[in-house]
């Protein structure tokens, strides 16, 4: 049979197609993450934590050894890993609500100990396995089950900026960026990033993924497409926050 | 065989270095900082340990679990707030049968407490967070034990994979007193191992891909049946107790931890003044030695349950003497120590009322 060149040597078969919601940005993140998985060649070193939400969806999704946890303690799960196997490879995947609220403080307390992990979140401005609650991420006016008049700030704040907040507190070595699942070539280079800064052994790794949410946005294609790509990129805009030198 | 002079705490590392344990993370909490403290100390002489100050108690058993996940035979200790956050990431040890070994120094609660000494961590310890207890939990009353059972909880946890606890107390940890320190090899006990289950040598049947969620209630359900099944299935095993006198006594006190070495010395009191008074101590609290309790009581004429809590052991010591027909009264003291002088004249009133 052909190889099929749109299809990461490192994705599991069996468990495809995968479980996340029609138009999705997850899936083109986590294709991007497979395909540098298969080019650095560190499937068989890789450990890739995922979290509780949408991203548990992910347990069975690589052919690569995995672990499932909640509420983003997939980085101490994967700060315990590094420090007993400092030669693996330890991803840790999670949503904005367990990076940026019920487990912000692991985030915050890894990127100031320069935990070489890497940590990859997705940014969808809701709480979307629960049925689209507001998230730290929604945007100021934006609709949520919870903010039924859309987000109001001056009763609970503007947008949280990850990677701006992390690249506050990280040390020198870090690489610290944002990027967007439908910038497929940006978003492949930043994961690309994110973890040859761990495999150089340099430090705390991290980058924010935008991405759609159509279910709970309620969007069709073209407006999901508008509201990731235009609104969401004007309150959080892409860029690398900290890059070492040798990565730039 | 060496006699060293320690406290609890330093017991507790010393028998964790024994036993082979090579990392800890942890985050500081009276009375428990001591051995976070002095396993720094250990991990700053040997680069073969690991040492992690967490930003907090989930964190600590996280990343607990993730040194576990790579084959270290990794722990922690808390005590009284730390505890209620750590279970969160105890209960996915107890769900994915991870072996993990906690040391707990129970502190006065509810919430903040006092920071020294209680029985108050009974219920947490023994079927905290939102499963179904499937823990072992070893109560321990003076540094010696600490020595003994910090041994014991690794190799228990390792060979069974089911989260394993020390359960102390304040009191405990800080005496300083004699304690005998002694290799596995001079005694002759086998030190269990301990491998990866995450990027293990043997991959060749692909990949592993472990969970933490169900899709179905029946997929679940199946799982916890067969947990609880090998749970069942060794307890006959590991359960401990101590029975100090009980044969030819009227009156059996039920005590755990420290409170059973008070209630000894109170049992040698009494017998010196030939009351007939001895003592049941369960070792394991969960599992809980239910059948040997049960044929010890049998025909006398009264239990008296003794604990530094409101009736958490008491609870315990009546679910697993269930259809029994035996007086019971019970002494509870939340947060407060009971030493033995207390106990004679508490037991003496009791003889009273009894023989009229």
């Amino acid at each position: 049979m052909a190889e099929n060149n749109n299809f990461p040597k490192s994705w599991k078969k069996s468990s495809k197609p995968h479980k996340f919601c029609p138009g999705c940005g997850q899936s083109l993140a986590l294709k991007n993450l497979g395909f540098v998985i298969d080019e650095l060649q560190i499937a068989d070193k890789t450990v890739y934590a995922c979290d509780i939400g949408c991203s548990l969806l992910t347990w069975d999704m690589f052919e690569i050894d995995t672990i499932q946890t909640h509420h983003g303690r997939v980085v101490p799960t994967m700060v315990g890993f590094k420090l007993a196997k400092p030669s693996a490879i330890t991803i840790a995947f999670m949503g904005d609500g367990g990076g940026y609220a019920i487990g912000a403080q692991h985030l915050i307390n890894a990127a100031m100990r320069d935990d070489p992990i890497t940590a990859i979140l997705i940014n969808n401005a809701n709480y979307a396995m629960t049925g689209g609650q507001m998230a730290p991420t929604t945007l100021v006016g934006q609709k949520a089950t919870t903010a039924p008049n859309g987000r109001d700030w001056q009763k609970v704040g503007k947008p949280i900026h990850g990677p701006e907040m992390l690249a506050e507190i990280a040390q020198e070595g870090s690489y610290i960026a944002r990027t967007i699942s439908t910038d497929i070539a940006d978003c492949k280079t930043k994961i690309r990033k994110a973890l040859q800064n761990q495999i150089d052994g340099r430090g705390f790794s991290f980058i924010e993924i935008i991405s759609m949410c159509p279910v709970n946005w309620h969007t069709d294609a073209l407006q999901s497409l508008d509201f990731s790509e235009k609104e969401m990129t004007k309150v959080y805009p892409l860029g690398e926050f900290k890059c070492p030198q040798k990565l730039a | 065989m060496n006699k060293e002079l320690l406290t609890g705490n330093q017991a507790i590392v010393k028998g964790a270095l024994a036993s082979g344990a090579q990392m800890m993370t942890g985050y500081p909490i009276t009375p428990t900082t001591e051995i976070l403290e002095n396993w720094a100390e250990e991990a700053a002489k040997n680069s073969n340990l690991n040492f992690l100050q967490t930003e907090d108690e989930m964190s600590a058993g996280f990343s607990m679990i993730g040194g576990v996940l790579a084959g270290l035979k990794t722990f922690s200790a808390t005590a009284g707030p730390g505890n209620v956050l750590m279970q969160d990431a105890l209960v996915m040890a107890e769900s994915m049968r991870l072996p993990t070994v906690v040391f707990i120094n129970q502190r006065g609660g509810p919430s903040t407490g006092t920071v020294i000494y209680s029985q108050q961590e009974l219920n947490l310890t023994c079927f905290g967070g939102n499963g179904e207890g499937l823990r072992i939990v070893y109560s321990v009353g003076n540094p010696q034990e600490m020595y003994d059972y910090a041994i014991k909880a690794f190799n228990t946890a390792w060979r069974y994979r089911f989260p394993a606890f020390v359960l102390g107390d304040g009191y405990s940890a800080k005496t300083l007193t004699e304690v005998e320190t002694y290799s596995l090899e001079e005694r002759k006990i086998e030190r269990v191992s301990s491998a990866p289950y995450l990027l293990g040598e043997d991959n060749s049947s692909g990949s592993v891909n472990l969970r933490n969620t169900y899709n179905l209630e029946t997929e679940l359900n199946t799982l916890l049946m067969k947990h609880k099944m090998a749970f069942d299935g060794f307890t006959s095993e590991i359960v401990e107790f101590d029975d100090y006198q009980t044969l030819g006594a009227e009156i059996v006190i039920v005590a755990h931890g420290n409170i059973a070495i008070s209630a000894k010395c109170a049992i040698d009191i009494l017998k010196s003044e030939d009351e007939k008074v001895g003592l049941f101590r369960p070792i394991t609290l969960n599992p809980f030695p239910s059948e040997t309790l049960r044929s010890v009581v049998q025909k006398k004429k009264l239990i008296v349950v003794i604990e530094s809590s409101l009736g958490q052991f008491e609870r315990m010591v009546k679910e697993n003497l269930y259809g029994e027909n035996i007086p019971m009264v019970a002494i509870k003291k939340p947060a407060l120590g009971i030493n033995p002088d207390e106990i004679v004249e508490r037991v003496k009133d009791f003889l009273k009322e009894m023989n009229g």
